[in-house]
């Protein structure tokens, strides 16, 4: 059995084959550019965006509500701020935001999922039995009862969507678990005498490594669109803040004659969802071509 | 069989439900802030403070106060919005028809739409007609369904003005007489045949909005479902005797397929319930959600957690509902029972 660190053996696993798979799709290409793109203009925002200073409050006032041109490709909202730069720390925050949520969310579901999968009885039922309440609530209502009794603040969204973000990761893990505790790479480890603990996490787990990290490449999708679906309620983060939920929102109150305050926060939404999506399709296709 | 399927789902949502009740009971008293404070406002004194907590048992222990929450629950009483000072089932008896109605015909167009495009995907699959197919799918999957309810009003409400954008009928047409609260059921039965047009009219665009996202998700796995089945040697077989197309579609290769379909199609027509808050908002549907968000921003706390267990309840149903259907039409579970 290989003994290095899960996520290690994650990339020695992602051999020439799976690239080649990976590389083969225009689709999963698209998508890796996309997220790239995302990446690189979150992490530099302060130095790509036109105007940095209109992250606050106040834009320049002798320009609001100003149509796309040649200074402001994306026009300026009501209070003249540049739209595009809004939107460019609409996408650092929504990555931030997601990168906090899956980093707390995953860990916990993939515990409980392993814990539930390989001991059963009755930590098994009681464990899923939880995880079941959870997942019978529509997710946006459970976020949204959450977030009512909180103040709407970046952690406060942070802290809804983890709460009910887990019980997927627990469901997900839960499932190959059980299969994989059948297989006689855990019975040899299990008569060798080896810790719970070691079977857990040393000798499951990297089975499940696949399947965790393509579920979390397009969950950063599903969360960012979660994320806005809050805060376009008014249940999310507040302004002045770019947040691409809310621009929507307030964009939508000035429809049709200032289309561009609705129609770009709105593609922005759905161009990253999508190359989320297409990147994470991506990778299971060349995690299944590997085998 | 049926009816053993049927007590095990109601067992398990039973234990899921109290469970639900618990957990949103357990939020909504642990939270800061003090429900009566904010529903008297800040000139209240300390006494009418006092005094409301005291009306509402808000000072009880947390296991008492869910005593007396499920003690009236019983009797069909979700207790009493702090702000309408309504009963908060008579204020959900108000909003809920209209979101229904809005989730029904939209869960229609979900599987309307889903299933033949899937369909259409898997018979031609790797073909120039399955990549649109896939692409549409996953336009719908990945854009949340309030993107979709603002781009449809700015095209075909504003810029080619041919639906309606707000509301659920015209302002000068009455109201139906309410029977079942969806107004296209009430106009029909009061018979009112322009009624009925004006309120579908004004159905369609959020009905659309809010299906887009499932349709998406239906339209791909009853892909990859197809296309599993397609590799069956039954199917291989119907081709080699030279059966049409269509009827290797139709019979041989979708009906297998849908029984997994089924699942997700219930799940999603639930999650439809969820994603009816965003639609609404966009289309001033009078539903639920206007109701729901204006209730959790003012921590009424009755009322929220009425809100989160009607729904978490009808998506409930609708799961059982599903799963009891699939018995129904899956002849191996159909078959199996028998033999027990």
């Amino acid at each position: 059995m290989d003994r290095s660190l899960p996520l290690a053996r994650l990339f020695r696993l992602a051999s020439s084959k799976a690239w080649a798979t990976f590389f083969a799709n225009p689709l999963s290409v698209l998508g890796l550019i996309i997220v790239l793109v995302i990446l690189v203009l979150s992490v530099f925002a302060g130095v790509l965006t036109p105007y940095p200073e209109h992250v606050g409050p106040v834009g320049d006032f002798s320009a609001m509500n100003a149509p796309p041109d040649g200074a402001y490709w994306f026009g300026t909202d009501t209070m003249g701020r540049d739209l595009l730069t809004r939107i460019v720390y609409g996408y650092q925050l929504a990555l931030i935001m997601a990168a906090v949520v899956l980093s707390i969310a995953t860990p916990v579901g993939v515990v409980v999922g392993l814990v539930a999968g390989y001991k059963g009885g009755w930590v098994d039922y009681a464990l899923m039995r939880i995880t079941d309440i959870f997942l019978a609530v529509p997710p946006l209502v459970l976020a949204m009862a959450i977030m009512g009794f909180l103040q709407p603040t970046l952690m406060n969204g942070m802290l809804a969507i983890t709460a009910m973000w887990w019980p997927w990761y627990a469901r997900l893990v839960y499932n190959v678990t059980r299969a994989e505790t059948q297989e006689g790479y855990v019975l040899a480890a299990e008569t060798v005498g080896a810790s719970t603990a070691h079977i857990v996490f040393r000798e499951i787990l990297p089975n499940c490594m696949p399947s965790i990290v393509t579920k979390m490449t397009l969950d950063v999708g599903f969360v960012i669109l979660m994320a806005s679906s809050l805060s376009f309620l008014g249940l999310g983060v507040q302004p002045p803040t770019p947040d691409l939920g809310s621009m929507v929102a307030e964009g939508a109150k000035y429809m049709p004659s200032s289309w561009w305050l609705t129609v770009w926060p709105a593609v922005a939404i759905l161009v990253v969802v999508l190359g989320f999506n297409l990147l994470g399709d991506g990778l299971r296709e060349a995690f299944e071509a590997e085998g | 069989m049926i009816w053993k399927t049927l007590y095990s789902r109601l067992k398990a949502s039973l234990i899921v439900m109290i469970g639900i009740s618990i957990l949103i009971f357990a939020v909504a008293r642990v939270m800061p802030g003090d429900p009566a404070r904010i529903a008297l406002g800040a000139n209240a004194s300390a006494e009418q403070v006092a005094a409301l907590r005291a009306d509402r048992h808000l000072d009880d222990p947390l296991p008492l106060q869910y005593w007396e929450f499920v003690k009236a629950l019983s009797h069909g009483d979700l207790g009493k919005s702090l702000f309408t000072n309504r009963p908060v089932s008579t204020d959900i008896a108000q909003f809920l028809p209209a979101t229904l109605e809005l989730v029904v015909v939209s869960g229609l167009i979900m599987a309307l739409l889903g299933l033949p495009i899937g369909a259409i995907s898997a018979h031609f699959r790797g073909r120039a007609i399955d990549q649109i197919g896939r692409l549409v799918a996953l336009l719908g999957v990945c854009t949340p369904a309030f993107v979709w309810g603002v781009i449809l009003q700015l095209l075909l409400g504003y810029f080619w003005p041919i639906f309606p954008i707000q509301g659920r009928l015209m302002d000068a047409t009455p109201v139906p007489p309410t029977v079942t609260g969806f107004y296209l059921l009430d106009s029909l039965i009061a018979g009112e045949p322009g009624t009925f047009l004006d309120a579908l009219h004004h159905l369609i665009l959020p009905a659309v909005a809010l299906a887009l996202g499932g349709m998406g998700q239906v339209a791909r796995l009853t892909r990859s479902n197809m296309i599993e089945v397609y590799g069956k040697p039954y199917v291989e077989m119907a081709e080699a005797y030279g059966f049409r197309p269509w009827r290797i579609v139709s019979r041989y290769a979708f009906v297998p397929a849908f029984i997994p379909t089924l699942t997700i199609l219930g799940l999603e027509f639930a999650a439809l319930l969820g994603n009816a808050f965003l639609v609404e908002k966009v289309f001033g549907w009078p539903g639920l959600s206007r109701y729901g968000v204006d209730v959790i921003l003012r921590k009424d706390l009755d009322a929220i957690v009425g809100t989160v267990l009607i729904i978490a309840a009808a998506f409930l149903i609708m799961n059982i509902v599903v799963d009891l259907l699939v018995t129904l039409i899956n002849p191996r579970i159909r078959l199996s029972s028998r033999r027990d």
